[in-house]
């Protein structure tokens, strides 16, 4: 049975994901009894009953209400079963204990931002200490996003002016895979993530560390950059390497000619970089498509000035 | 000529056996000639072929398109496309198969054409209107393909908001154009539904209405009660779109899970819409093939009527992980599981019907086995699917992907396609080479397999939906479902092939070429113009196998075409009531 788990479904986790997959089993063996002997008996009539001349005459058999009853019951009270056991098991993974660690998820197009209590923030990953409750409270930039962790078998959609939660308990340490569910644009498969589930004592140390905001403000403008470039997800459609994804390359970027959709042509300088963050619309390169999000207000005056100086780095 | 004369409890009506005319000179294809006869015709049959050329269209165009997105697959990374113009091959891919092939195909295409046949009517009550249905439905599939040409939509055939408000793509076009297909289906609805209630032939009862009338009398109340709810919903992103009032886009201050209960509850019935008249064609195959009395009809008719009842109740289930409250997804994961009894009964009875038959292994009911095991897994996999608990880690992956496909291209393509193989003869009035047939429908059903049981496996393991990129560990899943796909694409060409060559090249049908009781199989192949010379009268149901074929064929006797007073005047002294055993 273990064997059969491992083939089928993810690696458990968390403390719920056990009783997911007991019922998940549970479901579709049924189900494969009921297929099998389903698609027996047809396999069975068709070969005994096969017409052997076209003159047969079959006997005149309307109804039988004892019969239509009984596959009418059995069923229902199969399916009362699933329904109060998958209740069961969905109020328990919507009950947050009281003592559960919080930690503030903010999705926007195509990543995932952290908050934890003292300040921290992180990007991609989420890190947590082991064999304790963790809390999301989860909201949205701009579209709605959904927060998915396969091996804790949890999912919740993150909508924009709204709070959403969801908890989990994850015993082991680990690096478990976080992906975004629902479609939310031209980066949404790159919208991926990682849960760090980390012994105690080294989550601490790592809270700790990162306390009161990252250290990057201390980086030299382009090193700022490269990082912003990295966490920010702007690697998902523009590359460093001339190749063409689904915004502009910005290897030569700075102090070239750029071709505009509307016929005309600008240079690429500082002015034109910051406005391409903040009012990505108003100058669409030609040949691309008007899908990148406005980054207006995300950003200081800082790190917008370390992405330009990044991108002039990239000859 | 024989007559013979049957009584009813209080009046007397003479009635003769009209015996099909074997490969008739004048039938409803040559009635009338030229491209323009066919453009402003109003005879339902046209109609329906009509519709079945454009679905037949939308289906490859559609189809190719799951090609391109399954070949995309092949990789984790970029393979051929970048991800802009994936997002737009799935959106595109599932809007042209849902509103342009799935919901017209059997109401629409195979409906139009046997419907008022089987109901020894000589058109649908308001042919007008039905060729009004057709040109909306024309109408909206230009104007998709306008929202195509002027730079494509990339929101998902769900049109979720605020994406959708807030992408620079095409979505006010495409909204506009599934608006105006949505009309056509609301049309059809109308019509079939005044039709059933006043067309039938004299005897014909409640009781002995074909089960694909029934399914299609079920399917036309939900297009009538649903449809309009989803272009209230697709004004309001219009609306929202163009002038900025604020409904779901919550920077203007709307809630964009309304939207999803909006959209829903259109679409949650929509997909009975596309399945329930595949159960109808399953009834009358089955009966066919196996020569024997359907077993349970009430059940089965009554059954078609619950589900699309159930089916106005369920929506939320598509909203488990939305963020709406736990009390709504409880109620919602009981409902739909009370929709699982209903569809359990069918396919309780429709294997009981088997029992002690006389079976004989044709394409038609071959496509009805695939539907059976395919329709089965699909079934299972929602009852997995409506379980909360297992739907938040299963929702939105390709668990998902494969159920729907298993239900839609599973249960209702193969439904359409042995309903297609079983009424070609009466459409074309030729034979298709069965042997191929036969060939084929196993190499799609392989096809079908190979593409979508991997899916179920990368879904559990977590692999999310609409990811032009994956992680690596998927790739050996997304190869084979891709050969498979290649595969079952084959398969429904040789279809088109063999289907297409059988017009010039078949073998003349026969009347009734499998032996069937239906009404339909009662008139010549191809159907005359007005479908009957004479007006029908039924005395047996349609699944009355251990009557003789002769009872089948009754009509009033010197009824002639029906246009002649005579007719009215015999109607009028013997009275409209005709009770017969």
């Amino acid at each position: 049975m273990n064997e059969l788990s491992k083939l089928f479904l993810p690696p458990e986790g968390s403390t719920l994901a056990h009783q997911t997959d007991t019922l998940f089993w549970f479901v579709h063996i049924s189900g494969l009894i009921l297929t099998v002997g389903l698609i027996v008996v047809i396999v069975y009539f068709v070969i005994k009953y096969h017409r052997k001349s076209e003159d047969e005459v079959t006997p005149l058999i309307t109804h039988n209400n004892t019969l239509e009853i009984t596959w009418s019951v059995i069923p229902l009270i199969f399916v009362l079963i699933v329904f109060g056991w998958g209740y069961k098991v969905y109020m328990e993974q919507q009950t947050v204990p009281d003592d559960a660690y919080e930690v503030n998820v903010t999705a926007q197009q195509w990543a995932w931002g952290f908050d934890y209590d003292n300040g921290a923030h992180s990007m991609k990953e989420l890190h947590v200490p082991a064999g304790r409750p963790v809390k999301l409270v989860m909201t949205s930039k701009d579209v709605i996003h959904s927060f998915y962790v396969p091996a804790f078998r949890l999912k919740q959609d993150v909508l924009p002016n709204r709070y959403t939660e969801i908890w989990f308990n994850a015993p082991k340490p680990g690096r478990y895979q976080i992906f975004c569910a629902e479609y939310c644009g031209t980066g949404h498969s790159q919208m991926l993530g990682t849960v760090v589930v980390q012994k105690p004592q080294k989550f601490q140390t790592w809270l700790a560390k990162n306390k009161g905001g990252a250290a990057a403000s201390n980086l030299p403008p382009a090193k700022l950059g490269k990082q912003i470039y990295e966490q920010y997800a702007c690697s998902t459609c523009h590359s460093t390497d001339g190749s063409k994804k689904t915004g502009p390359t910005w290897k030569g970027l700075f102090g070239s000619k750029v071709q505009l959709s509307n016929g005309k042509t600008v240079t690429a300088d500082e002015d034109y970089i910051r406005e391409s963050i903040e009012k990505p619309h108003a100058k669409i390169v030609k040949g691309f498509q008007p899908v990148m999000p406005s980054f207006q207000g995300q950003f200081s005056d800082d790190q917008i000035n370390g992405i330009i100086a990044y991108i002039k780095t990239l000859k | 000529m024989e007559t013979a004369e049957k009584t009813s409890n209080l009046k007397k009506i003479q009635v003769q056996r009209y015996k099909p005319e074997e490969d008739p000179k004048d039938h409803y294809l040559n009635a009338m000639k030229g491209i323009w006869s066919w453009l402003t015709t109003l005879d339902h049959k046209r109609i329906g072929v009509l519709y079945l050329c454009s679905i037949t269209f939308f289906f490859f165009v559609g189809g190719l398109m799951a090609l391109m997105i399954r070949t995309e697959l092949w990789t984790p990374t970029a393979t051929f496309i970048q991800a802009h113009t994936y997002n737009e091959l799935f959106t595109l891919h599932g809007s042209i198969m849902i509103f342009l092939f799935l919901v017209p195909s059997v109401p629409a295409a195979l409906g139009n054409f046997i419907l008022p046949v089987q109901l020894g009517a000589k058109d649908v009550a308001f042919p007008r209107l039905n060729l009004l249905s057709y040109y909306l439905y024309i109408t909206g599939a230009a104007i998709v393909i306008c929202a195509i040409l002027s730079g494509g939509v990339d929101t998902g055939w769900t049109f979720y908001t605020p994406y959708s408000i807030q992408t620079s793509t095409a979505v006010t076009i495409m909204t506009f154009g599934v608006f105006v297909i949505g009309f056509s289906s609301i049309l059809t609805g109308v019509n079939f539904i005044t039709t059933i209630h006043k067309m039938r032939a004299p005897g014909m009862t409640w009781g002995k209405i074909s089960l694909f009338s029934w399914s299609l009398y079920a399917t036309s109340i939900m297009q009538i009660l649903a449809t309009p709810v989803l272009a209230i919903t697709l004004a309001l992103v219009a609306m929202e779109r163009i002038m900025g009032v604020g409904i779901f886009d919550p920077s203007l201050g709307g809630d964009p899970v309304l939207y999803q209960h909006m959209f829903w509850f259109y679409s949650h019935p929509a997909v009975y819409i596309m399945i329930v008249p595949g159960f109808g064609v399953v009834s009358e195959v089955i009966t066919t093939f196996s020569k024997k009395h359907i077993f349970g009809y009430w059940a089965i008719a009554l059954s078609s009527l619950s589900i699309a009842f159930i089916s106005f109740l369920v929506w939320g289930h598509h909203m488990f992980v939305s963020g709406q409250s736990a009390m709504a997804s409880m109620v919602f994961s009981f409902l739909t599981f009370m929709v699982g009894i209903p569809t359990g009964i069918k396919m309780f009875n429709w294997a009981a019907t088997l029992y002690k038959g006389s079976i004989k292994l044709e394409s038609p009911l071959l496509y009805i086995f695939g539907f059976f095991f395919l329709f089965l897994v699909g079934g299972i996999t929602g009852i997995v699917l409506s379980t909360v608990a297992l739907d938040v880690h299963l929702h939105d992956t390709y668990y998902v992907v494969a159920h729907f496909h298993f239900v839609m291209v599973g249960g209702m393509v193969m439904a359409f396609l042995a309903g297609l193989h079983y009424w070609w003869p009466k459409i074309t009035g030729k034979m298709y080479n069965e042997k191929l047939a036969r060939f084929t429908c196993g190499l799609i059903f392989i096809g079908f397999n190979v593409t979508f049981l991997p899916q179920f496996v990368m879904g559990a393991q977590g692999m999310p939906r609409r990811y032009f990129n994956y992680i690596e560990q998927f790739q050996p899943f997304h190869q084979v479902s891709t050969v498979g796909a290649y595969m079952l694409g084959l398969g429904f060409f040789i279809v088109f092939v063999y289907l297409v060559k059988s017009i010039f090249t078949g073998e003349k049908a026969p009347a009734n070429p499998w032996g069937s009781r239906g009404l339909e199989f009662q008139v010549p192949s191809p159907v005359p113009a007005h479908n009957f010379e004479h007006i029908p009268v039924i005395v047996h149901g349609p699944y009355d196998y251990h009557k003789p074929m002769d009872e089948f064929q009754l009509g009033i006797a010197g009824s002639g075409n029906g246009h002649g007073n005579t007719v009215d005047a015999t109607l009028k002294t013997n009275g409209k009531e005709i009770k017969a055993e």
